[in-house]
């Protein structure tokens, strides 16, 4: 069990791990994850389950290396072992037959977006996909989603590929196409789905976002997860991640994921020390 | 017979001195030397019907211990505490003794109790570092399966019992050490984590099988276990891993944790020490804890040692009504916390990036006792005032996490979500299911849980024997006698 069996780079500095364990290849199912930890005292860290194949008994997860705990997964090769994994966690999508789904998904965030847009199309949906990324090289699971959506655009901030703009430009331009949109499922960055959820709000589409605060067990123990939904509190990792979206408090959640911003910069620091030191 | 108690008192116990100890996580108390626990044992006048052991949830011959120790047969002591209990140097350490088997000591009638916590942790400590690890005897494979989900002190107790009687024993463990709450709640300084994870280890040498990171509940429910994983029986123990909040404003600022998530970064997660651990925890200079009991007092022991100026504990009773330890209220004391007594937070106020930065606090007052007996505190209108804080730890109980009753609809829980259990068998209202310890009576003590695991172990040996459900409570025990003097 956990052992990688299969890594490879699919954007600059993101990888796509197969990690062996029949167990959550089985039980898993679209919008759920797991928590990953690496080495001893490493960080518990949540990661979307983007895939599963039952007969071969491995779940896939990717994830971008950006933080200390997150580089030091990256470190591992084909073979190794993760120390921990634990799931599936989190509560699955509620999928049903909307109509047309658009599926949307920014940066690294487009991950959790492509197991929840293939079981809506399973589920009878007509697939509209919409994926961006800052740049062309930084664009994500283009052929997986391109496979499952009858129609998929992509933008690039810097226009180096598809649209130049935001995601939320292009969902903007198809909604005022009069483009038939149903129900639509925003996941990225917290900026990007609140900008999506406002769009959406404005026109009565309903919205679904699956939010990554901070977290530590994932099982509801600790409660450092907790987001705002209609004015209630919530624990991310058991009564979702996934919310309606214009019940969402985005400017919270956005507050709280920076909570240890200046420790993950010392650490940052110390790291680029070390570097040097070699 | 030993002297009189005012000729041979109590052997204090020996401690880091609160003027360090604020600065380190190391254990504060020392632990007794030889001869002091041989002088202490010397104590016990052995009454013939001890009513210490009734005093014990998991009734530890606790005059047949001391009388090894008073002999320096240490061994032979730790054997005997052994036979009923596998974490003597846990629960030695973090038992409420002084009311339980202390309580109840014929000495404490005209002065200090036998300190048998002292003593039974002297005797795990000793058998630790000298013992040969001698396990019990395992009764023959019975052939049946039991699953036991979550490895806190409750589930330990019965995984340690089940395998004894030689049943097939999985533990499942959701976080990725073993221990509960003695792993993620109970801080360094009043459990050093390698005296834990000696005494989990013993059940690995009776053959259990330990699995950690295994969410019941998510990746098999409880009736999977029974229906696909092939389990005779299953003991619920999963705790009371639900953090309670206040319901005031800005609870949701940065720097305000629950007590559950403040000490699970800083103990299961090794915040405290950044050598050992990646998981970063806020260390504020100014500090409020707000509850009175163990997980309050830990909360601001452990934010002190952090590197807090200051530290406040508000609790909206008065001394007397504390739920904690009498032991942990001096230690908090002894090292500076600082008891906001007869106060309660009603807002928490934050600056512009949603920091934490003051509590408005109100004072209270006692009125007529309350359901529980203790005097409801009341509200005094207009004394409100603001203190400027940058960390804020709720630390005012636990819930009932609903990730297995959720999932297993035939499982009846009361209003308040906890699991219906028989207190004397731990059957619950599914056929073969058990449960024990805070998931059934809310947050108590990690003794109570064991002495819940070993009542439900003794009942699912009976029902893996004759299959009757739910199982008939034990025989009584014989009538208490009188002590003797």
């Amino acid at each position: 069990m956990n052992e990688i069996v299969s890594k490879e780079e699919i954007a600059p500095a993101t990888f796509r791990y197969v990690i062996n364990h029949p167990k959550i290849a089985q039980k898993r199912k679209a919008g759920q994850f797991v928590i990953v930890r690496t080495h001893e005292g490493g960080e518990r860290v949540p990661l979307t389950i983007v895939d599963s194949d039952v007969s071969n008994g491995t779940v896939t997860l990717i994830f971008q290396a950006v933080g200390h705990s997150t580089k030091e997964m990256a470190q591992l090769g084909v073979g190794d072992r993760l120390l921990d994994l634990a799931g599936p966690l989190g509560k699955p999508t509620h999928i049903r037959d909307y109509g047309t789904a658009c599926v949307i998904g920014g940066g690294y965030g487009t991950a959790p977006v492509l197991p929840i847009a293939q079981a809506l199309r399973d589920a009878g949906n007509d697939l509209i996909g919409i994926i961006g990324a800052r740049t062309r090289d930084l664009l994500i699971l283009e052929t997986e989603l391109g496979g499952i959506c009858s129609r998929l655009e992509v933008a690039t901030d810097d226009g180096s590929y598809g649209h130049k703009g935001f995601v939320t430009d292009v969902l903007r331009g198809l909604l005022d196409d009069k483009t038939k949109v149903d129900f639509v499922l925003a996941v990225g960055p917290s900026p990007m789905m609140k900008a999506v959820s406002e769009l959406t709000r404005e026109r009565e589409i309903p919205t679904m976002v699956s939010l990554n605060p901070i977290m530590i067990d994932g099982t509801g123990m600790c409660g450092g997860c907790r987001v705002e939904v209609d004015g209630v509190t919530k624990f991310a990792c058991v009564d979702g991640p996934e919310f309606d979206a214009h019940l969402v408090n985005f400017d919270l959640l956005m507050k709280r994921q920076g909570t240890y911003r200046a420790e993950e910069r010392a650490a940052d620091d110390v790291e680029s020390h070390c570097k040097i030191a070699d | 017979m030993a002297d009189h108690p005012s000729k041979n008192p109590r052997q204090p116990m020996p401690e880091q001195p609160p003027e360090e100890r604020i600065h380190n996580f190391n254990e504060v108390p020392y632990g007794y030397a030889l001869e002091q626990a041989m002088a202490e044992a010397s104590r016990c006048l052995r009454c013939k019907k001890p009513r210490c052991i009734l005093g014990c949830p998991v009734e530890v011959d606790i005059p047949g211990f001391v009388a090894q120790v008073q002999e320096g047969r240490f061994h032979k002591a730790a054997q005997k505490v052994m036979e009923t209990n596998l974490l003597p140097a846990v629960c030695g350490r973090v038992c409420p003794q002084e009311t339980q088997c202390e309580i109840v000591c014929v000495l404490a009638k005209k002065g200090d109790p036998v300190a048998i916590g002292r003593l039974e942790r002297f005797v795990g400590d000793w058998e630790r570092e000298h013992g040969d690890s001698t396990l019990p005897d395992l009764a023959p494979p019975t052939g049946k399966k039991v699953a036991v989900v979550g490895s806190g002190p409750g589930g330990l107790t019965c995984a340690a019992d089940l395998a004894k009687m030689g049943h097939a024993v999985t533990v499942f463990e959701a976080l990725h050490e073993l221990g509960g709450v003695l792993v993620y709640g109970i801080p360094e300084f009043r459990l050093p984590k390698h005296i834990l994870k000696v005494e989990v280890d013993r059940l690995r040498q009776l053959g259990v099988n330990l699995m950690t990171s295994t969410v019941i509940g998510k990746l098999d429910t409880i009736e999977d276990l029974m229906a696909e994983e092939g389990f005779d029986a299953v003991f619920i123990a999963t705790g009371a891993g639900l953090p309670v909040f206040m319901g005031i404003p800005g609870e949701n600022l940065l720097g305000v944790y629950s007590a559950n998530e403040f000490l699970t970064r800083s103990n299961l997660m090794r915040a405290y020490d950044p050598r050992q651990g990646d998981t970063p925890i806020a260390h504020g200079k100014r500090v409020m804890v707000i509850g009175g009991g163990n997980v309050a007092m830990d909360s601001a022991r452990t934010a002190l040692r952090l590197g807090a100026d200051h530290v406040i504990l508000s609790y909206r009773r008065s001394r007397d009504e504390m739920p904690a330890r009498l032991e942990e209220i001096h230690h908090a004391e002894d090292e500076g916390i600082d008891f906001e007594l007869l106060t309660c937070p009603i807002e928490f106020r934050g600056d512009e990036n949603g920091r934490l930065a003051s509590a408005i606090v109100q004072k209270m007052e006692l009125g007529e006792p309350d359901s529980s007996g203790r005097r409801r505190p009341v509200p005094i209108e207009g004394s409100e005032y603001e203190e400027p804080l940058d960390v804020a730890v709720v630390a005012v109980g636990a819930g009932a996490n609903p990730l297995i009753s959720s999932t297993t609809p035939d499982l009846e829980i009361n209003k308040r979500g906890y699991i219906v259990a028989d207190p004397s068998t731990g059957a619950t209202s599914k056929r073969g299911v058990f449960a024990g310890g805070d998931i059934v009576t809310g947050s108590a003590t990690v003794i109570e849980a064991m002495g819940a695991g070993r009542k439900a172990a003794a009942a699912i040996d009976r029902y893996l024997a004759d299959g009757v459900w739910p199982p008939p409570p034990p025989e009584k025990p014989a009538e208490d006698g009188e002590d003797q003097g």
